[in-house]
């Protein structure tokens, strides 16, 4: 990793400016020049250092709703479960970890009325008991990813 | 329970212009005019809308989005804390703010199998560092925490991104 595509991780996690020629303000600020920065994070994205560049939307505020949902599956029957859960839509990650609860997964719908009803028709399908951790309070300050020297 | 999120006025252009960006910006010299193009919309336009829907908290930032996996950071634990309600707040937000911490939630015990009400997601580059890191939060919790535990990832069995659409599609679909 380069000098440039550190100070572009190290600088540009936010702030990217709202104006008709932002990578000009960016270059100024940076010390590039514009099609160098450019470059730079079209690089950045090719090498997968970055999986996207632009907004970062809080899904909530679109008007969905959002819930952590644990199960906990027999381990005979874990795979035909997984795959019932994931076959869901709403479903938008699902993971296995090591604990009684050994299953879980975020959901992703318009309401809660929808979030109710897909937590209901997963534990028809499987016949499990569905454990619904909704989110009650955030302490969101994402992962301060920095690169050093 | 579920604290309800108010949500914000968003009408059918805003609602266009997040489905023209939510997978990201043209890397241009000119990314909103070019996002512009493609709905018509002007630049302006663009910028006024996405300047408010920054405002207000739907779009959360603008910028890269990192991924951590590539920076070798492939250890992830979400630790779980039983923690006493009147402190848990204050706790969340000191958690929260820890460089190693990225998601913290305050969610709803489920007892008596489950008492755990905090949830902190916990990265480092190995298990051994997840556990120190884990270790120091139990360090900071002192005395309002009764127990906690990390549960780590086998695997992950699905991973999609954001795919929102709006409300009124999916009423129309049920």
């Amino acid at each position: 990793m380069d000098q440039l595509e550190r100070d572009l991780l190290n600088n540009l996690q936010g702030g990217f400016p709202i104006c008709a020629h932002p990578f000009q303000v960016l270059a100024e600020r940076l010390g590039y020049s514009e099609d160098v920065l450019i470059e730079g994070v079209q690089q950045l994205i090719a090498k997968g250092y970055i999986s996207r560049f632009g907004p970062l939307f809080n899904t909530e505020k679109l008007g969905g709703a959002v819930s952590l949902a644990a199960m906990a599956v027999p381990p005979e029957r874990f795979d035909a479960v997984a795959d019932q859960v994931n076959s869901f839509e709403e479903v938008a990650h699902n993971y296995e970890r090591d604990d009684r609860l050994n299953m879980w997964f975020v959901v992703l719908v318009s309401d809660e009325i929808a979030l109710a009803n897909v937590l209901a028709e997963i534990s028809r399908e499987t016949g499990l008991e569905v454990l619904n951790f909704p989110k009650e309070q955030e302490y969101f300050l994402e992962l301060k990813l920095e690169v050093p020297e | 329970m579920n604290n309800p999120v108010p949500v914000p006025e968003l009408d059918e252009i805003d609602e266009a212009l997040i489905r023209a960006t939510q997978s990201g910006l043209p890397i241009t010299s000119t990314p909103y005019g070019d996002i512009g193009l493609g709905i018509g919309l002007s630049p302006d336009e663009v910028e006024q809308r996405l300047q408010r829907m920054l405002d207000i908290g739907v779009i959360r930032r603008i910028g890269i989005i990192p991924n951590h996996y590539q920076f070798g950071y492939r250890a992830n634990g979400m630790s779980v804390w039983d923690i006493d309600d009147d402190r848990i707040d204050e706790m969340g937000e000191t958690i929260g703010a820890l460089d190693f911490v990225s998601h913290c939630y305050r969610r709803p015990r489920h007892l008596p199998e489950w008492p755990f009400n905090l949830f902190a997601m916990v990265h480092g580059t190995s298990r051994d560092i997840v556990e120190a890191h884990v270790a120091e939060i139990r360090k900071i919790l002192g005395d309002t925490v009764h127990d906690h535990r990390i549960l780590y990832s086998r695997r992950i069995l699905k991973k999609t991104g954001l795919r929102w659409r709006k409300s009124k599609e999916r009423k129309c679909c049920e």
